[in-house]
This record gives C-alpha cells, sequence and structure tokens, in this order.
C-alpha cells in the first residue's frame, strides 16, 4: 500500500524530478537561467498545442450544436485540421496597409502574445508546478492581463482604418469595464486565503473533510464569485456573448481586421492563450487549482487535475459560444455595471459575514440569502427598467 | 430572473450536441464531393452551346450574330465570326463562331444570353464542378468544352428542351412546307413560262 503511495508521489512529481534530475548535470553558474528555461519552454509549447486542440474541439463542438459534423476532411475525423490551418496561415502573404504605422502595427500581436504567455508564470499547474511563487501573484496576474489591452489598442491604432479604431475602441471599453467585476470577484479569495500568492491559495483549497474538497467554489460567496469571476472573464478574452470588438457583422474583424498571415493567427493564438490564463485563474482562484475533486482521488497526479478542469471549462465555453447571440454595446455596459459591480462589492460583504459567523447551517442560510435575494432583485429591477417603444432615428426623419 | 432564458438555450443546445451523435436525422449536412443533393430543374449557373447530331462542329447552332455578346452585361463572351460558311444540322450554308470564348469568372448567370438568342443555341448548364488550378486558362472556356450535345441539355432541363426541341421541329416543318410550296410555284411558273419563251431568267 504505501508503495503504491510512493509510486503516486513520484508520478505526481514526475516533471519536477525530471527538472531536478537535468539541472544536476549543469555548472551551478548556470543554473538559474537552466531552471528558467526548463520551467519556461514546457509552458510555451504545452498551451499552443492545447490552442490547436481547442480550436479543433471548438470547431466540432459548435458544428454539433448546430446539426451538423464540423471539420472531418483533414485526416481521420479532421484531426489534423489544426495542422492545415497552421500552414495555411504561415503560407499566407503578410499584408500591411501602406499608411499603417510599421513598427507599431508589427510589435501589437507579439505583445499580445507575450503578454498573454505572461500570466502562466503563477499558474500552478500541479504540486509544486509553478514557474515563479510570488507572494503577489494574483496581482501580478492582473497587472500583465491588462496589459492585453494595450496590445489591442496599439493593433486598432496602428492599422489606420475606420473598423480597426472602433473595435479597439469597443474593447477598450468593454475591457476595462470589466476588469473591475473580475477584479473584485477574485478579491473574495483573497480575503478568504489571506493571501495574494496562488500557491498558498490553492495549498488551502487542497485539505479535504471527509471526502468533500474545501475548494472555494463550494460556498456561497465562493459559487457567486466563481459565476461572475467566468462571466467577467468571458468578456475578458472577448468571447462569444461578448465579442463585440470583433463583430463580424458590423466591423468586420474589429481590431485585427487589417492583420494577416501569421499576424493575424498570432492574434488568435494570444486571445485563446489568454483565454486558457483566465480559465487557470479561475481554477486556481475557486475550483481548487490542481486538487482532486473527492479525497480518494488524490492518487490521480495533480497536473491532470489541472488540465482536466481546463478542458471542462473550455467546453463550457464553446457549449455558451454555440448558444449565446451577441449582445449590444449598452447592454453589454449595463451588465457589467449595474449587475456585475454590484453583485461582487455585495459578495465581498457576503464573504466578510461567512468569515465571521461561526461554522454551521445557519451562516450557510444567512449566506445564499445574501447571494440569491440581491440577485433576483437587480435582475427584476433592470427588466422592469426596460422600455419597449418603437425605435426612432432623429436622422432619417 | 437573469439567465433563466440562458440555461433554456444551453439545454437546448445541449440537446443538439448528443443529439447530432445518436441521430442521423439530425445532420442535416451533404457530405459533397461522395455525395450530392439533387438539383431542381430551373437549376442554372453558366451558358453553353447548343450541337445538333453526333458532331461538335458540324451541329453547332451558333451562328455568330454576336447579339449575346452585345447584350451580355458583364462582357464575358467574345466571338469571332468566320469568313466562310458552313452548313449547319439542315444543310443550310451559314456563317460560323471562329472563336467563341465565355470567361465565366466574369459570367455572372444572367442567362439574358440565352434569353436574346433567336437560334436556341446556347443554354443555361448545371455542371458546377468548374474548379481549376489554373485561375486564367482554366476559366476561359473557348467553343470546344462549351459545346454540348441537344441529348445532354434534354437530359438537364427535360421541360425546356422539349418545348424548344418542338419549336424549332414547327418552324422547320413550316420552312420546308414554304420551301416546298414555293418550288411548287416556280414549277408551276415555270411551266406555264415554258412555252412563251424559253429564256432562262
Amino acid at each position: 500500500m504505501t508503495h503504491l503511495a510512493q509510486l503516486a508521489q513520484q508520478l505526481d512529481q514526475i516533471f519536477v524530478l525530471a527538472k531536478h534530475w537535468l539541472l544536476g548535470y549543469v555548472p551551478a553558474g548556470a543554473q538559474p537561467l537552466c531552471s528558467a528555461v526548463l520551467s519556461v519552454v514546457p509552458i510555451i509549447i504545452v498551451f499552443p498545442l492545447l490552442f490547436a486542440i481547442t480550436t479543433l474541439l471548438e470547431r466540432k463542438g459548435l458544428g454539433r450544436i448546430q446539426n451538423r459534423y464540423g471539420p472531418n476532411r483533414v485526416g481521420p475525423f479532421g484531426i489534423l485540421q489544426p495542422i492545415a490551418d497552421g500552414v495555411k496561415s504561415l503560407t499566407k502573404e503578410d499584408i500591411v496597409p501602406i499608411t499603417a504605422d510599421h513598427a507599431v502595427h508589427f510589435l501589437a500581436p507579439l505583445l499580445l502574445v507575450s503578454a498573454s504567455f505572461m500570466d502562466y508564470a503563477v499558474l500552478p499547474i500541479g504540486r509544486n508546478m509553478v514557474i515563479v511563487n510570488l507572494n503577489a501573484g494574483v496581482l501580478f496576474f492582473f497587472a500583465v492581463g491588462s496589459l492585453m489591452e494595450l496590445a489591442v489598442f496599439m493593433a486598432g491604432w496602428s492599422s489606420r482604418s475606420k473598423y480597426t479604431l472602433l473595435g479597439a475602441m469597443r474593447a477598450i471599453a468593454q475591457m476595462i469595464s470589466y476588469e473591475v467585476p473580475l477584479v473584485l470577484a477574485s478579491i473574495v479569495v483573497i480575503m478568504q486565503a489571506g493571501s495574494l500568492s496562488t500557491v498558498s491559495i490553492v495549498n488551502m483549497q487542497a485539505t479535504y473533510t471527509g471526502i468533500w474538497p474545501h475548494w472555494f467554489v463550494l460556498t456561497p460567496w465562493g459559487f457567486a464569485g466563481f459565476v461572475l469571476f467566468m462571466v467577467a472573464a468571458t468578456a475578458e478574452s472577448n468571447r462569444s456573448p461578448f465579442d463585440l470588438p470583433e463583430g463580424e457583422s458590423e466591423i468586420i474583424a474589429g481590431y485585427y481586421t487589417e492583420y494577416s498571415g501569421f499576424k493575424f493567427a498570432l492574434f488568435f493564438m494570444g486571445e485563446y492563450i489568454g483565454m486558457f490564463a483566465t480559465s487557470g485563474m479561475a481554477i486556481t482562484l475557486f475550483l481548487g487549482g490542481w486538487s482532486a475533486p473527492f479525497s480518494f482521488l488524490t492518487w490521480i497526479p495533480s497536473y491532470f487535475w489541472f488540465f482536466a478542469k481546463l478542458l471542462a471549462l473550455i467546453a463550457v465555453f464553446i457549449w455558451v459560444r454555440g448558444t449565446l447571440p451577441r449582445l449590444r454595446m449598452d447592454q453589454l455596459m449595463n451588465l457589467a455595471w449595474e449587475f456585475m459591480l454590484p453583485m461582487t462589492l455585495l459578495n465581498l460583504l457576503t464573504a466578510g459575514i461567512w468569515h465571521f459567523m461561526p461554522a454551521g447551517s445557519s451562516r450557510w442560510l444567512v449566506c445564499s440569502t445574501m447571494v440569491v435575494v440581491p440577485c433576483i432583485l437587480l435582475s427584476r429591477g433592470l427588466k422592469h427598467k426596460k422600455k419597449f417603444q418603437v425605435r426612432t432615428y432623429h436622422y432619417s426623419e | 430572473m437573469v439567465g433563466e432564458g440562458i440555461l433554456k438555450g444551453m439545454a437546448e443546445t445541449a440537446r443538439n450536441f448528443f443529439g447530432s451523435f445518436v441521430s442521423k436525422d439530425r445532420l442535416t449536412t451533404v457530405q459533397y464531393p461522395e455525395q450530392r443533393a439533387p438539383q431542381i430543374e430551373a437549376a442554372r449557373d453558366f451558358p453553353f452551346l447548343v450541337y445538333d447530331g453526333a458532331d461538335w462542329h458540324q451541329g453547332m447552332r451558333c451562328v455568330a450574330c454576336q447579339i449575346c455578346e452585345k447584350e451580355c452585361p458583364p462582357k464575358c463572351i467574345f466571338i469571332e465570326k468566320s469568313k466562310d460558311k458552313k452548313p449547319d444540322a439542315n444543310g443550310k450554308p451559314q456563317f460560323y463562331p471562329a472563336v467563341f470564348n465565355i470567361d465565366i469568372s466574369v459570367c455572372m448567370s444572367c442567362q439574358i444570353c440565352v434569353e436574346v438568342c433567336p437560334f436556341d443555341a446556347i443554354k443555361m448548364d448545371v455542371d458546377y464542378d468548374l474548379s481549376t488550378d489554373d485561375r486564367f486558362g482554366g476559366l476561359l472556356l473557348n467553343k470546344q468544352p462549351l459545346s454540348k450535345s441537344n441529348e445532354y441539355y434534354r437530359e438537364i432541363h427535360p421541360t425546356e428542351a422539349a418545348e424548344v426541341d418542338a419549336r424549332l421541329a414547327e418552324e422547320r416543318a413550316r420552312k420546308e412546307a414554304k420551301a416546298k410550296s414555293v418550288a411548287e410555284g416556280k414549277l408551276a411558273t415555270a411551266a406555264q413560262a415554258q412555252p412563251a419563251s424559253g429564256e432562262p431568267r
């Protein structure tokens, strides 16, 4: 029995052990650099691969949701489609508008991709598997995440096109609006954990009462925070139903209208990598990071659980994209400022009350009421405010 | 409450997702190169030239009148009239197109050429597998690939072809009758005129 447990533990730590074994062959002076490279390179390989798989899964899933097959021509069941897409985008002509600001136009996709990769520095992918354990990890994550807005605006501004500029303005407005509920939704976890370090937040959740884990999502404030965080994350990564910045029907492809070939692919990848990073943060904050969902499943390697949760969240993203139509700009802003923001602020209060009430069913009752009642009242109120009327256009009269 | 409609919609898409794996009836996709959806009879894409009989050049109905060339809105037809004449399907000597090109990358499938043709020589085709790796030569069709038999026309547009065939047959019969009566009249006048004078006209 102990032998099996040891084997499971070794399997869990196989990448960490492999890294230490490799570092043993390196002279001591070069070890910090080699250690950094050995930590970063797997991230740079694994997540673009996941991106490739996700594009295929997304197209397949959306197809099935719409009663179609999806791509099924390249290779058996279309599994080689991402390779075909990659070759296509690599061999396409790279067109830069003649009036564009060439340097900024060139730098925007690079900044977007590098900013979205930097998010992974603080994500614990498995037990002892994090690049840097910053004691302000969550803060670092959101600070780097907001670099993406800069990249988006660089792309929109430098292309010198109406569509890109409109798309960039929409994207900036949306991303800044949703960053507020995104950060506020995650503060409840920081309050409870008392730490900004992602590693200690996960460690705190990786304990069990009976078979049940101490994930923050399994509390009223944690559940509300998780849902609010995921909605804000969807908006943050410009995904449907919040994909106004690239609303095809009005502004072509938004801020990356003027990008073609591999730069377009970089934008696409940056967006997906960013989405994985925010999903990874949601997992870290609310879904217990790499910890197993039940105490009797802890023998399965920790990184498996992280990626299983990540894939589950990606599936939800795809499912939502296949279901919901795009919001209007005013609806988008109203949702952020009139619903999400009050809910996240109330959630802070709920988390505080949860902390100071004695454990038991009474605190469950109070905190659940504090989440559900404002949600119902707010949505009712917003519905009442809506006026249905015949639209008139001032300029056409 | 916020989210009720969203959950309903998500249930519907989930039903679609799993249903498409279970029942084949849900999947309406026709897997194109292997399967094809049946075409309706009025389908049309690009024009072709009709010929009668077995030889495409001999039986070509087109007499190079160039009306279609002039009427074509995007100017995708190019015709060069022949210097000599060749007998058409009825044996009557006619001009024929020395060059007849249609640029199907320009053609907009409006069917105006078909409507203006007085000889029923140009009709609309239904063949849509026209992709090519040569975007200049491969999309400029000259008269040989454009020529297709009347049997083919009957096959793709049966109703329309029957109508055209009937009209052409009627016209031919009328012409023959007219020719016959003219010939008979000539004979009669010749017979009348002969005793008066043997002078040739």
